[in-house]
């Protein structure tokens, strides 16, 4: 018989990141988004927690966890605070998994130690000013020059990559081109302040203020041969594999944002009055509230679903891009909602739902838009008629 | 160094509660590490790992799961012990210090016992007391930090007016002031640890104990009077000036 219920494991986990994020996230969480304050503290404390490397194996220095606990932990943070979930989301899912994945054991034992206590962080550059989805259309390039990759070229959008913890980012880049001259793309580790690898200023954002954000860019970078991460020419499909499981850890931010907005919008209805009543007494604002449940509870089961797939070792492509984009739009509509029930209350940042409107939208957006996600599930309806 | 330290399971003070028809708290539900207790363990663990040797022991009476002692075992505890007998429903101050006491003495060697100043659900603030002179050690109160050096237990101990510094013979009961350190939270890895860590469950008769009644029981409870109408002071440009006037009064500044 299926199971809907947490094991006590994960509930017992869940509990603590719960009353973690409470008590260390939940009273800054304000301030960092005024001042976009990155927290170094609180990504320690994640690590204490076992958090930055909780869905790896032992083997490696990780906590051995499934995904699915990583996801329930993820939407904790989520349910707080979405610059500090983020940040973490990138730091596993983007910064650690490449290195545990493809890395061999000298280069894990090199890098791999601070990414999972949350002494370090890693960013993966991916996205560039000119290939966003359309990752194949990557331009930077690492070109062999003896014992070295030169690396030339400029990245966009990086989570992860300018703080004062940041140890090295992992990208994507063309090193060689085929017969057809299509590029054979592979992932290259540049550690933080080598020479020629330059962090733009941090962008200004609508929302995940409190995220670390840059663009980068390589003029003649050199780094040695033995940076190569994986097999030359396994970039492209590498990170297809991140993107899966990102999407499924995004979708885990969307059912913490819109859970948070629920939350928010059934404490101010039973409390804020209007013509001698709650204001949750009109149906105009209570059908508002089940609808918003009815989306967080269906969020939450495609995300589990796709996290408990992607465990059993089961094909997940499709379920992730499901969980992220029903969860992202989910959120983006719970956020607007909830902003709409506080009305004027929701548009001053003295309530923390205009955070919340501000931090949804990029989740539409980030490790591919609602778009793609539509052409993955669709391609993949098409492609086997049976599945649908 | 050995560390015993009593903790209690408690129902989450952040639900309802409800008596049972004796008076007493029903302890049905989930229960959960009683957080004046997590202070005591917090500081248990530190004096282990700076000694660098030793194992802390919890030490523990309450019925049902031990879901509160896995969470100090998750922070890093050693083992537990739990007295869990249907017998001590009820059971009073003096009594759940002599359980205690008979557990201490089954722990083997030990430099210290530690425990809260009170928990949050008895609110008694005696047991510890008793313990101590149950086992015939010296009891050190509200300490603030604790430190073991030269066959001594160093207490600072909190005063309303600052602490004072205290010394006493190991082993020695310590009682730990809530708040005084920050609680470490179980990590992943102590969560899934603490399955496989020892946890001896006992009933009184394995103690050698006969407790079968006691001299204490709850007679009625009451609400707790609500709180009075406070002062209000109208601003008439110099409220300041009365502010202070009643906080000198009631010397808080």
């Amino acid at each position: 018989m299926p199971d809907f219920d947490l094991t006590p494991d994960q509930e017992a986990f869940r509990a603590v990141v719960r009353d973690f994020a409470e008590a260390e996230i939940r009273p800054r969480a304000e301030q960092m988004d005024a001042t976009g304050e990155f927290p170094v503290d609180i990504v320690r404390g994640m690590g204490e927690l076992g958090l930055l490397g909780l869905p790896f194996p032992e083997e490696v220095g990780g906590g051995g966890a499934d995904y699915l606990t990583y996801i329930v932990a993820l939407e904790e943070i989520a349910r707080v605070d979405q610059s500090t979930a983020i940040t973490l989301e990138a730091g596993v899912s983007l910064g650690a998994a490449p290195i545990v994945y493809w890395g061999t054991e000298a280069q894990r034992e090199r890098w791999l130690p601070p990414l999972l206590t949350g002494d370090g962080l890693a960013a993966f550059g991916l996205t560039e000013p000119d290939a966003g989805s359309d990752a194949g259309a990557t331009r930077t390039t690492a070109v062999r020059d003896g014992d070295e990759w030169v690396v030339n070229g400029s990245k966009a959008f990086i989570t992860n990559s300018g703080t004062e913890i940041t140890v090295l980012v992992t990208i994507a880049a063309v090193t060689s081109r085929g017969d057809d001259g299509r590029a054979r793309i592979s992932n290259i580790v540049v550690p933080s302040g080598t020479p020629g690898f330059v962090v733009e200023p941090k962008y200004a954002k609508m929302g995940w203020r409190a995220s670390d954000t840059h663009g980068l860019t390589f003029e003649d970078c050199r780094v040695p041969v033995e940076n190569l991460l994986g097999e030359e020419g396994d970039g492209f499909r590498n990170f297809l594999r991140i993107l899966d499981e990102g999407r499924i850890a995004i979708a885990a931010l969307g059912v913490g944002l819109a859970q948070a907005c629920l939350e928010e919008s059934v404490r101010y209805a039973n409390t804020r009055t209007a013509f001698g009543r709650p204001i949750g007494a009109n149906q105009g604002i209570s059908f508002k509230l089940a609808d918003m449940a009815v989306s967080v509870e269906a969020a939450r089961m495609l995300t589990r679903k796709a996290a408990w797939l992607r465990d059993l070792g089961r094909p997940f492509k499709q379920a992730a891009a499901m969980a992220k984009l029903y969860a992202s739009e989910a959120a983006v509509a719970a956020t607007r909602e909830a902003t709409q029930v506080f009305g004027g209350a929701g548009f001053i940042d003295e309530t923390p739902v205009s955070r919340y409107y501000r931090d949804a939208k990029v989740l539409e957006i980030g490790e591919g838009t609602s778009e793609i996600q539509r052409l993955i599930i669709a391609g993949g309806l098409l492609a086997d008629p049976g599945s649908a | 160094m050995n560390i015993l330290v009593c903790v209690k399971q408690i129902p989450d003070p952040a639900g309802p509660q409800e008596l049972n028809n004796d008076n007493t708290l029903k302890r049905e539900g989930k229960l959960i590490l009683d957080e004046s207790d997590s202070y005591g363990v917090e500081i248990a663990l530190q004096l282990r790992d700076t000694a660098g040797e030793g194992e802390v022991t919890l030490i523990s009476m309450s019925p049902g799961e031990p879901s509160g002692l896995r969470t100090a075992l998750a922070m890093g505890a050693d083992k537990a012990i739990h007295v869990v007998d249907d017998t001590l429903h009820g059971a009073d101050a003096l009594s759940t210090a002599k359980v205690l006491a008979a557990a201490v003495q089954r722990a083997g060697d030990y430099t210290l016992v530690i425990a809260a100043t009170e928990s949050t659900d008895g609110y008694t603030g005696t047991v510890p007391a008793q313990l101590a002179e149950i086992l015939g050690l010296p009891s050190v109160t509200f300490a603030k930090s604790i430190r073991v050096e030269g066959g001594k237990v160093h207490v600072d101990r909190q005063t309303e007016a600052g602490y004072d510094v205290v010394e006493a013979d190991v082993p020695a009961v310590v009682t730990v002031t809530a708040g005084v350190v920050e609680p470490r939270y179980p990590s992943f890895k102590g969560i899934m640890a603490a399955k496989k860590k020892p946890l001896e469950t006992l009933a009184v008769s394995d103690l050698g104990l006969d407790l079968s009644s006691w001299g204490q029981n709850i007679v009625s409870v009451e609400d707790a009077p609500s709180r009075a109408a406070g002062e209000k002071i109208e601003d008439d440009g110099e409220a300041y000036l009365k502010i202070v006037e009643f906080l000198e009064e009631q010397k808080v500044i």
